[in-house]
């Protein structure tokens, strides 16, 4: 029965985190019918950017209850620069080509993104964990659990309820729905597109770089980490259907849940059950959970 | 293609004279071209796979557990076994992948091949984990080469090999199933129309494909002697995209030229600045997509063609 | 002789708007329909539902007395059933002989083969003679993405003409044709279609070649089959005549 309760809670911990990295993905494919695989990079981005920040933050001595800010911070940083500069230069000549040219694209920039981080940073790990610590532990049905994870949750359901919100209640929100129903009759209609996938790109890679920023205290920071992340936010993704931001909760939650319960019961299978998850819903619904599939018509 | 075999066989003829280190690049970037062929088997059905680092490796690691656990060390049996671990798998997985276009189609081969590399990881007390594992010597119809020769003897290996597969897939290229794949990219709809199946087609070309991906796995093995989990990691799987398109996809020997260049290249940059090896890539990868979608061999048709005023039918549509 | 295609029932829901209304159609063997209605009628959405392209809500159709409902595109083919686009779909990367080599490959059941080559003698010349009797000569080894309209539009039909079908659907065949090769080119087809009995819809806005060419004519509004008949006595009808041309 206890092991029930570690199952629910370590899995809707995990389902967080998932949900939160896999976010910004969804949507911009949502919008720009784009899958950036460079979101592992944005990820990893705002992962070294938040430690270096946090570290020499730290080191002048200001105090750690202010550090989550500079996490905050860092992912407002790097999405913001580099959210815009690689839609307006690399991605803005390729939206009417192929979709797979279009991919190939995102993913020479991940190849890039790849190296400027190992210029920048370094090979070594980045172990920034004085925010993961500072918040202490708590009990839980006996056990003791870092209550940092717990924040992450708060982030990704903030994150998830902001990006509703907007899309639902305000004005440009319903601008961007528009767009993603309909591009060629919002612009007839004389909505600014290009301004729409500027923005909706920037917002996808500033939720990947938050994604990275707050779980950078959590682990130790190497280059690897981009890879990851991709696999698996494009595996809860895919799961919940690509563009649908109630899909990726569910998938998260699918996948979360799921894999707490091998990691509790059958470690060995604990990777495996992600992508055994992804693999059977694809065979069902080849579109996810909440996709849909577009017919051409004749 | 006579011209390109003729080269070849100008190859064959010069290699005892060139140095040891150019026969092993040479050998490699034969190997590897295979996989890459596979790649473009597929490309010109309009599918990119993230993946194929995952049939790469299933070559390699059939020749290793193929010497390990069997005792077998005839080169061409292992390169076979090679090539049918490659095939195996592709049909399992084609089952699923054979569904689906465009990103999920990159996509969940990327998946699955980090699925392979986390169980060659993870499984360390089978494939030695991070270590690798080694492979010995092979032997040539019996035969055992004496050092001097068996980077030779490998080159000649590879290179017969790949000649073999290169003119096979041209003939493939050319059938029905070759065309229809091409067809498919352009339009699903009409395919169904005419009564023949998109998903079969695609399927069959996928399990050619993931051949391919493991005889060039295995012919790698054999020349590098040692086998280690990257080989299914997505930055290799990254690689073998970039060739391809680099070597351009509208003929059967865009991969060849392509893995060449790349070799060659590559050997030199790396030793320049590792760190920068990526960023490269991917700028290069880059400038192809936005200006340069044919390829090199793309470059080496227009220049034909505004000697000769051919039309080329089998440029590929971008 | 008798009942090549049968629709019972037939009726398609996209949301909420009915595009199809209780069709029920016989088709007999060797007959040649025309098809008519102004736009958004359901014209196309019958050829979609009969080809299997899209399910039907209800009905069900059958073909030479077997139940064909909610069989895929690529089965209804290889039964027997061709059909041409209201938009020609071609292959685009391909040239217009690679096209026609490609139709007749599939209609041979090659089109599983990876050894034997898709250019052979006897498929090629049967190809250039094909395409011959649509217009088309030197321009055969054009790709596909060069061509006009117009000649898309009869490759489209072409191609489907060249999988030799028991049941043709043409879907607008003469549209963006120029009036010049528009008889000529239907003279030819029916021609070829009437002397090898193949049983021919086809849906056409262009009352002059419906009333040449057709023996009876289906008049569709809004879903359903409101009349059908001989072409001249219907058309001799204005009221009937305004409703085809969408002026009524």
């Amino acid at each position: 029965m206890e092991r029930l309760v570690y199952i629910a809670v370590d899995g809707v911990i995990f389902a967080s985190w998932l949900f939160l990295v896999s976010l910004g993905l969804t949507f911009i494919y949502g919008v720009l019918r784009v899958l950036n695989v460079a979101h592992g990079s944005l990820y990893a981005l705002g992962a070294y950017m938040g430690s270096s920040l946090v570290l020499l933050f730290l080191r002048a001595g200001y105090p750690t209850a202010l550090s989550y800010l500079v996490l905050l911070g860092a992912a407002l940083l790097i999405g913001l620069t580099v959210g815009p500069f690689l839609e307006r230069v690399f991605l803005r000549r390729i939206y009417l080509k192929e979709e797979v040219l279009v991919l190939l694209l995102t993913f020479a920039i991940s190849l890039m993104l790849e190296d400027v981080i190992k210029l920048v940073w370094g090979v070594e790990p980045y172990l920034v964990n004085a925010p993961y610590l500072a918040l202490g532990q708590v009990k839980v049905a006996g056990v003791a659990y870092a209550v940092y994870p717990f924040l992450l949750t708060g982030i990704a359901v903030a994150a998830g309820t902001l990006v509703w919100a907007t899309m639902a209640r305000t004005r440009f929100g319903r601008l961007v729905v528009s767009v993603i129903e309909d591009r060629e009759i919002s612009a007839a209609s004389g909505v600014n597109v290009p301004l729409v996938f500027t923005f909706a790109f920037t917002l996808g890679a500033i939720l990947a770089a938050l994604g990275g920023a707050f779980t950078a205290p959590m682990i130790s920071v190497v280059p690897g980490v981009a890879v990851e992340v991709i696999v698996l936010a494009f595996a809860v993704a895919a799961i919940g259907g690509l563009g649908s931001i109630e899909g990726a909760a569910i998938g998260a939650l699918l996948v979360g849940l799921l894999r707490a319960a091998a990691v509790h019961l059958a470690p060995e299978l604990d990777l495996l059950a992600i992508y055994a998850v992804m693999a059977l819903v694809l065979l069902v619904r080849p579109y996810g959970l909440f996709g849909r599939a577009e017919v051409r018509r004749i | 293609m006579l011209p390109a075999l003729a080269g070849l066989l100008l190859l064959a003829v010069v290699a005892p004279a060139l140095p040891g280190w150019t026969i092993f690049l040479l050998s490699m970037a034969f190997a590897k071209a295979l996989v890459v062929l596979g790649l473009v088997l597929l490309l010109r059905g309009g599918l990119v796979s993230f993946g194929h680092g995952m049939y790469y490796a299933a070559g390699a690691y059939a020749v290793g557990f193929a010497m390990k656990l069997l005792g077998i060390r005839e080169a061409l049996l292992l390169s076979a076994m090679g090539l049918a671990a490659g095939a195996l798998l592709a049909s399992v997985l084609g089952l699923l992948l054979a569904r689906h276009r465009g990103l999920f189609f990159a996509m969940l081969n990327l998946a699955f091949s980090m699925i392979l590399y986390a169980i060659l990881l993870k499984f360390y007390w089978v494939t030695g984990g991070t270590d690798g594992m080694g492979v010995r010597q092979a032997t040539f119809a019996g035969l055992l080469p004496s050092v001097a020769f068996l980077r030779l003897a490998y080159f000649y290996l590879t290179l017969g090999i790949a000649v073999v597969a290169f003119s096979l897939a041209h003939r493939v290229a050319g059938s029905p199933t070759g065309y229809l794949i091409r067809a498919a990219r352009d339009n699903e709809v009409r395919v169904a129309y005419m009564g023949a199946s998109v998903p079969q087609t695609i399927y069959r070309t996928y399990v050619l494909s993931g051949a391919l991906g493991g005889l060039g796995g295995s012919l790698s093995a054999l020349n590098v002697g040692h086998i280690v989990p990257e080989l299914s990691y997505w930055t290799q799987s990254g690689e073998f995209v970039f060739v391809a398109l680099l070597g351009g996809y509208g003929h059967v020997l865009g991969p060849l030229a392509g893995s060449i260049v790349f070799e060659l290249v590559r050997n030199y940059a790396y030793k320049f600045s590792p760190y920068t090896w990526q960023l490269s890539l991917g700028a290069i990868l880059l400038v192809i997509i936005l200006f340069l979608p044919g390829g090199l061999w793309s470059l080496f048709e227009r220049a034909v063609r505004w000697r000769t005023r051919w039309a080329f039918s089998s440029r590929p549509r971008i | 002789m008798g009942v090549l295609l049968e629709t019972a029932n037939l009726t398609k829901y996209f949301g909420l708007v009915k595009a199809a209304d209780d069709l029920t159609v016989r088709v007999q063997d060797g007959e040649l329909v025309g098809i008519v209605g102004p736009n958004g009628s359901g014209k196309t959405t019958f050829l979609n539902l009969i080809t299997g392209y899209v399910p039907p809500t209800r009905g069900s159709i059958r073909y030479r007395g077997r139940d064909i409902t909610g069989l895929p595109p690529q089965t209804v083919t290889a039964l027997g059933i061709a059909r041409s686009f209201q938009i020609p779909q071609l292959y685009t990367g391909l040239t217009v002989l690679e096209n026609m080599l490609v139709a007749l490959a599939t209609r041979a059941g090659r089109s599983r083969d990876f050894w034997r080559p898709l250019r052979d003698n006897r498929r090629t010349e049967e190809a250039v003679q094909i395409l011959g009797q649509f217009g088309f000569k030197d321009e055969i080894g054009q790709a596909v993405a060069s061509l006009a309209e117009g000649e898309r539009k009869l490759l489209d039909v072409a191609l489907s003409f060249a999988l030799k079908p028991t049941l043709l659907l043409l879907d607008e065949p003469t549209s963006g044709v120029s009036a010049k090769d528009k008889f000529e080119v239907m003279d030819t087809l029916v021609g070829v279609l009437k002397g090898t009995g193949v049983t021919t819809a086809f849906v056409e806005h262009d009352i002059d070649v419906v009333r040449r060419y057709a023996e009876r004519m289906l008049v569709f509004e809004e879903g359903k089959v409101i009349a059908d008949g001989a072409p001249e006595i219907l058309l001799a009808d204005p009221a009937m005549k305004g409703v085809i041309l969408g002026t009524g």
